[in-house]
Parts: structure tokens; sequence; C-alpha cells
């Protein structure tokens, strides 16, 4: 079981949260003038990396609030942890 | 099956002698495929044994079929929904039941059937159709009732005051399992005999193009050109489309399965259950083989979550009481690429003489033999075999998705 650092509630059992997938995914600004391809790039393409990942998790059993986590997917060891809204930190992996 | 005068694991074939060299890699070759797990094995061979084209070497970065081959349950059923899935996966079973002479290599397949119970209301009338949408698709197909499936595998609990009662299963006789390392042993020996290097130890770092055409292979063993490269390289597909700027809608995720102690033959057939979300088999040696659910996060690091272990255990402990003693010997994890449809994507890539077999989630084993079948035509012919036609990379731009969450079994 993984201890994951929410940014409101400090650590927390894994099994308190719930996976968003990737972060950063903006919606489209204009989205009446997206090409059926563009569209299917928002919809069912993400990042996949071996390596750093930044991703959204919710802290579903406690603070109920949406977060952000950079976290490699290689060794799952958070690399950051930091509010929605908040830029993705530069980190090392 | 089993014989019960026996000692577990007596019927097994003695383990087998050397079956390929260890060659270098040439400078090139016709045909590279980047991955030695089943996929990879089973796409060669038929290159070889189809479409002649034997200046073929399968590239594998550790051992082969030492990656998810030799981390999954080794189901093998066809009962899927869509026409589109029946067709491969029922395609697949058939070349399974011929594969042991065709191979000339045991690989214990065993068609002792599947279960996949039913739990509620909306669990049966989902199963009921599809045994219908089988049936028509001239797939074996039934649904029994509680009392039918405790016939079929006396050992699980149908009793009513449990929170998820045994409602009925759909039932496919002609479903059943493997010995997964026999399966890449039989077609890495058959693949090698026709001229197929099978080569180790040799992780792709690179792919290089020329004018929007495949070129060779960059690897830890050096370069490879190569006329065509074929990817079944599974959770790590991501990984290596990037390699030449293509993004996969694909998710790397741990599944995890484990195995108990070995125990006498107590369980006939393989029981799947989605709601509560545990599969079950028993190996022919005995081990009890119990598949989980996928860990939510994306991940490849070949381990996975404890919580995700202790639901599978209580689901089945639930279903199969008489488990409550047996010691859990080892868990283990596999990465496996799961596409936003449940269905793999198999065929051309914008890249000329790249071709794409990836995409099969949790179910990629049973697909062995129809995949490598029909891969293989795909790669030999330049374009797809009728049975992966609708699995192709655009249909998520087109919206022709084939959505089998529902047959997949395991929750992703």
């Amino acid at each position: 079981m993984q201890l994951i650092p929410c940014p409101w509630c400090g650590p927390r059992e894994e099994a308190e949260f719930h996976y968003g997938g990737q972060a950063h995914v903006a919606y489209p600004r204009d989205p009446s003038a997206l090409s059926d391809e563009e569209w299917a790039r928002y919809v069912f393409f993400r990042e996949n990396p071996s390596g750093p990942f930044a991703e959204r998790w919710s802290h579903s059993a406690g603070c109920r609030r949406w977060f952000n986590a950079v976290r490699d997917t290689r060794t799952h060891d958070l690399l950051a942890v930091y509010r929605a809204g908040e830029p993705m930190p530069e980190v090392t992996a | 099956m089993t014989s019960t005068d026996q000692p577990p694991g007596a019927h097994l074939p003695e383990p087998p002698d050397f079956l390929w060299d260890n060659p270098e890699p040439k400078a090139s070759y016709d045909v590279v495929v980047v991955g030695g797990g089943g996929h990879g094995l089973a796409t060669a061979y038929y290159l070889a044994k189809v479409h002649g084209i034997t200046n073929v070497a399968v590239l594998e970065k550790g051992w082969l079929a030492g990656g998810n081959m030799a981390r999954n349950t080794t189901i093998i059923r066809s009962n899927y929904l869509w026409d589109e899935s029946s067709g491969i996966y029922e395609h697949s079973l058939k070349l399974w039941e011929g594969l042991e002479d065709d191979l000339g290599y045991p690989i214990l397949f065993d068609q002792r059937g599947v279960l996949n119970l039913a739990h509620s209301l909306q669990d049966v009338r989902d199963s009921v159709r599809r045994v219908n949408a089988n049936r028509l698709n001239g797939i074996d197909a039934e649904w029994v009732d509680p009392a039918g499936v405790k016939e079929i595998c006396p050992i699980v609990n149908t009793s009513p005051d449990v929170r998820h009662p045994v409602l009925g299963a759909t039932y496919q006789p002609r479903a059943g399992i493997a010995k997964h390392d026999h399966v890449a042993w039989g077609y890495a020996r058959a693949a090698h005999a026709m001229g197929v290097d099978l080569i180790q130890n040799c992780e792709v770092t690179g792919l290089e193009t020329l004018q929007g055409r495949i070129t060779a292979v960059r690897t830890s063993r050096g370069r490879i050109a190569a006329g065509k490269v074929a990817l079944c390289a599974a959770g790590h597909s991501s990984v290596l489309a990037k390699m030449v700027g293509l993004r996969l809608p694909l998710a790397s995720h741990p599944l995890q399965a484990l195995v108990s102690e070995l125990l006498e033959p107590v369980h006939p057939t393989v029981v799947m259950s989605n709601a509560v979300h545990v599969y079950v088999s028993q190996a022919h040696k005995g081990e009890l083989v119990m598949g989980a659910g996928i860990d939510s996060y994306n991940g490849y690091g070949q381990r996975g979550s404890f919580h995700v272990v202790e639901e599978q255990m209580a689901a089945a402990l639930e279903l199969f009481p008489v488990f409550a003693r047996a010691h859990l010997l080892r868990t283990w994890a596999g990465i496996v690429d799961v596409s936003p449809d449940a269905s793999p994507i198999v065929g051309l890539t914008p890249v000329g003489g790249l071709y794409l077999n990836c995409g099969w989630g949790t179910g990629g084993f049973k697909a062995t033999p129809g995949v490598g079948d029909c891969f293989a035509h795909t790669v030999a012919n330049d374009k797809p075999h009728p049975y992966n036609e609708p699995f192709t990379l655009e249909r998520f731009t087109t919206g022709a998705l084939v959505d089998e969450h529902g047959a997949a079994a395991v929750a992703h």
C-alpha cells in the first residue's frame, strides 16, 4: 500500500484515492472548430510514458478534492504533489 | 483432464530440451518482430510457415516469453459480444484446438470450459444477451442457472445468502487453459526450425525511418536494418511507437495475479466473475491461479497494489469458501496496454512498413494463435486480414469502436 501525500490532508493510504489519469489535458478552446482527428486526440489519446507522468488524483475518501502529482510510472515514486491550477513543478526522476 | 489416481503434475511432459539457438543479430532482416512473447513468436511462426518469410528476427529485451506471457492466467475463450471480437477470438480458439499437432509440441490445451458468473439482474440480462450473440456467431455458449453452476463446478458457493449471490452464469464448454511456457516454447522451436532468429537480451532503443518508411531498428546490440517492423510489445507499445512520433490511445497498467500452493484437483473448470472480480482456475500442477483487476494508475513497474489483491481474495473466498485455508504462494503483475474500447489495435500505421499489434489489455493470451496468424498476414501483404480489419488505429477517429468492456471480464 502506497502513502500518497494529499496536499490538504497529508499522507494517506492509496485506497483512499481515486485515479484520474493524465493531468493538464485542457478542454478545447473552440470545440466547434475541431476536426474529427482533433476530437479523437482530445478524447482518447493520452501520454503513457515509462517515467515521470503528471496525473490527477482525487482524495475521494478524505477531503474529496482533486490535485495533481508527478509520479514515476516505473517505480511509483511520487516526485511532486501540487494543487489543481498550479503549474507542473520541475522534477528529476 | 487431470487423472485423480496420479499425484499432481505427474501427467506433465518432461521439461524441454534445447529448443533454439542464441544467434548474433544479423545486419538486416526482411522483418523484425519486436517482442519475444506469445504474440511476437506466433507472428514470426506464421510469417515463416504461411507466407514463406523466414529472414525474420524476433527481438526480446529480456528472455523469451518472460514478460506478460509468464504473468497471465492462461484462460482461453471466445465468448465476446460483438461480431468483430467474436471473429478474431473464435479464429484463435479454432487454431488453439489444432495447435499441438501444428507445432508438434505439447501445450496442454485443456478445454475444461469457462463459467462467467452473473450476480445481479443486469448481469443476468447482459449474460443472456451475450450467449445469444455468441450463438448467432456459431460460438458454443449456454446460460446455466445456479444449480447448473453447482453441477459444473461443485465448489462454487451458490447460496442465496451471500452479498453477491450467484444468479447463474454463461458457460462456454470449448474454453479452457493451456500451459503458457509450452505455448511459447512450441512457437519458438517451430519458428527457429524454419530459420527465424530469436534474439534475447536485445532491447530496441530507436526506430529509424526514411521518407516516411521504416528502415532499421536501433538496439542494445547494435543497429539492425529492417524491411518491415512488427511491434508486439504489449505494455511497452506506447514507448516504442513514440520513437517514430506515433501517439497511441493506450494506458499501461499493472495487472496482478497470484497462485496458491499445490492442491489436489478441486476445481474442474474456469470461473470468472466481473462483479466481485476474480477469475480462478487450477493449473495442471495443482496451483489455484487467480487473476485480479488492473491497478487504476498507469505503471510499468511490474508490481501492483496490495489492496487489489485483498479485494480479489475477498471475492475468491466468498465464491469458494473451500479455499479459506489455502496458502498464497506468490503474486506478480504484468503490464497491460489498455485501449479506450477494451479492444486491440492491430494493423498498419502512418509509417510505411511499421505494423502495430497492441491494446490487448488483459486479454492477449487467448488471442495468441489468432493474432499471430492475422498479424503475419497483415505484415506479409501490407494490408489487414479480414479478422483484424475492424481493429484499426483509425477507429478512434471514425468512431467505429468495438466496445468490449462487458466481455473483457476484467474491469478496465
